[in-house]
């Protein structure tokens, strides 16, 4: 499974009130939640989004509420994958459990920049970045993760075990 | 190993067992992971293993439900697992401020009534969600809860193991009553002493984020020790349970003592099942505090991490100041704002709002004469929402205003334009502002 696009770069602690802010959680779906996304630190971002794009930002991203919200209104809006240093715990888990493509990697996040093309590939877990002809090696996720994110999240998971 | 050992109390006998330590080979355990252990059915766990683990409640509000009821239908198996181990709690944008909120709560209501969800609270019977569980006697010592809201880590201060999720672990949880978790290793903050007079909570979690950051503690346990926590209430381990989330903690927890068993034994009918952290357990730092030491802490715009002593910074001038929430809506918070209204006047260019947490906090609150005291010094008094906190409504800032809040969270935009400003603090300082119309210390006032 791969992921190509181009990057769009925040730094640390993007947390999930400035993803998909509080004022928009009367809506539930992708769709509706997408158009709103990362608007209160760039209001150009819903505009410029292609199907494909990457998000690359420092520390704790996802950081603040539970809201499975923010990873689904980034995936809605067309974001591939996500690429930071850490990642917050319930954002982590969320995103494995909806089926966005999260990788931590440290390197990368600090070398790649807004606007390179960067490609992904999530079985070996090998970032390149096309713009500084660089590459890195993101954490591989532990087999129990891998396994649900095979199965298109938790909700395949649960269900391919009742089988 | 873990081993349950009896109770000395005959009275406690039926309600109460304790796992403690009984030596031997393994590598010791912390409190969490002993939960979590008990749950999994497992002797022993180690911090980063992957477990999958037994729930005792599964949580959810008026945001996140509808998204894993919506879940829900995509699983092969559609019927829970445990009528009585569900809370649905609407409390976030309830009275409804809109009509798609309204349209959320409807689904919440309808799917709690098909499935016959025994604790589903709804206007007039509800509150906040985490001063509610324990209030209501849903939550004991020893559980292991998922809430998909993430300030369920609230409940560690009873001795669960608690944490927030999203909406698909709520939809999974739902149906299976089991969650997958990967074992957390710990910090442990050891307290000496006792608080200062009116210090509370709120300024000691505050003052521990400021010291850690906001991912201090990310993807581990916040475990509280050591001689000063006898002198913490209730209502402040609540508290600093509710913000572990804040310093990126995967739960926050607090040792059973008398304090706990005398709570629990006024409002819950569930067992108490106790467990301690082994002697030799592994902690990746243990952090000391002298409680003596706390202040009264402000946490200033855009994260609870950039905190100062309150009358260490200049006049700040405030438009709002907001006391409630998950983390400060308790009756013990409603006593200390009072005390500094009593006889005196919001600053007449300041909206105060206060909020009780509960349906029960606010009958407490009226009993002991707190809301007239609140309405005669020129604050508005709201039933029980989330509503401000998260900028959702009653009290959203517009450009450029500043609030200063008992609340849990100061991000860009939390409670409303990205251009105004949120200072945390406790009760007490909040008050304190309202009268004198910049964030004041309480001294300045009383």
């Amino acid at each position: 499974m791969k992921a190509k696009g181009h990057v769009f770069k925040y730094g640390e602690n993007i947390n999930t009130d400035v993803i998909i802010p509080a004022r928009y959680l009367n809506a539930t779906t992708g769709e509706e939640l997408s158009v709103h996304c990362m608007e209160d630190i760039d209001r150009d971002f819903v505009r410029k989004v292609k199907p494909g794009d990457i998000m690359v930002a420092r520390k704790n991203f996802g950081c603040g509420s539970s809201r499975e919200h923010a990873p689904l209104a980034l995936k809605s809006a067309g974001i591939s994958c996500v690429i930071a240093d850490t990642f917050a715990r319930i954002f982590f888990r969320n995103s494995i459990n909806i089926g966005l493509p999260i990788l931590e990697c440290r390197e990368a996040a600090q070398e790649i920049n807004a606007g390179d093309e960067v490609e992904v590939n999530f079985d070996t877990g090998i970032i390149r970045d096309l713009t500084l002809d660089r590459e890195f090696q993101a954490q591989p996720f532990p087999e129990f993760m891998q396994n649900i994110i095979h199965a298109g999240g938790l909700i395949g998971y649960v269900n391919g075990k009742k089988k | 190993m873990i081993k349950p050992s009896g109770s000395k109390n005959l009275q406690d006998l039926f309600r109460i067992s304790i796992f403690s330590a009984a030596g031997g080979f393994c590598m010791g355990m912390t409190m969490s992971q002993k939960i979590l252990a008990g749950h999994a059915g497992q002797a022993e766990v180690k911090a980063g293993q992957l477990i999958e683990a037994n729930l005792d409640l599964v949580l959810g509000n008026d945001i996140t439900s509808p998204v894993a009821i919506n879940a829900m239908k995509e699983m092969k198996n559609q019927t829970v697992f445990d009528k009585e181990k569900i809370a649905l709690v609407m409390d976030h944008f309830i009275p409804n401020k809109d009509i798609k909120s309204a349209e959320n709560c409807k689904c919440c209501r309808e799917f709690a009534s098909a499935h016959s969800i025994s604790h589903y609270y709804d206007v007039g019977k509800m509150g906040i969600e985490h001063a509610l569980l324990p209030e209501q006697g849903l939550v004991s010592a020893g559980d292991l809860i998922i809430g998909a809201d993430s300030h369920t880590c609230t409940y560690g201060a009873l001795g669960a193991f608690s944490t927030g999720v999203g909406s698909t672990d709520m939809a999974a949880g739902m149906v299976t009553g089991k969650a997958w978790f990967k074992v957390p290793s710990a910090i442990r903050f050891e307290l000496s002493g006792k608080l200062r007079k009116k210090i509370s909570g709120k300024d000691l979690i505050l003052s521990l984020i400021g010291m850690i950051g906001v991912d201090g503690a990310l993807y581990e346990s916040m475990e509280f020790t050591g001689s000063g926590v006898e002198s913490l209430s209730m209502d402040d381990r609540f508290t600093v349970c509710n913000m572990a989330i804040e310093a990126g903690g995967k739960n926050g927890i607090f040792p059973v003592d008398d304090i706990t068993k005398q709570y629990l034994k006024e409002h819950s009918k569930r067992p108490l099942r106790i467990y301690e952290a082994d002697d030799d357990a592994v902690y990746e730092k243990t952090i000391r505090v002298d409680l003596n030491e706390i202040d009264y802490t402000v946490a200033f715009p855009h994260l609870p991490e950039n905190t100062k002593k309150a009358g260490s910074f200049g006049k700040i001038k405030i438009d709002q100041a907001v006391i409630g929430s998950c983390t400060n809506g308790r009756i013990s918070d409603l006593r200390t704002a009072a005390e500094i209204l009593k006889g005196r006047k919001v600053a007449e260019k300041v909206r105060c709002i206060i909020i009780p947490a509960t349906q029960s906090i606010y009958l407490q609150a009226m009993k002991e004469g707190l809301i007239e005291t609140f309405i005669e010094a020129g604050a508005a008094v709201s039933t029980p929402t989330c509503g401000p906190c998260l900028g959702g409504y009653m009290g959203v800032l517009a450009a450029g205003e500043k609030c200063i809040s008992t609340t849990n969270r100061n991000f860009v935009g939390r409670m409303g334009h990205t251009d105004s400003e949120i200072y945390l603090s406790d009760p007490a300082v909040a008050a304190a502002s309202a009268v004198m119309g910049y964030i004041a210390s309480p001294e300045e006032v009383l």
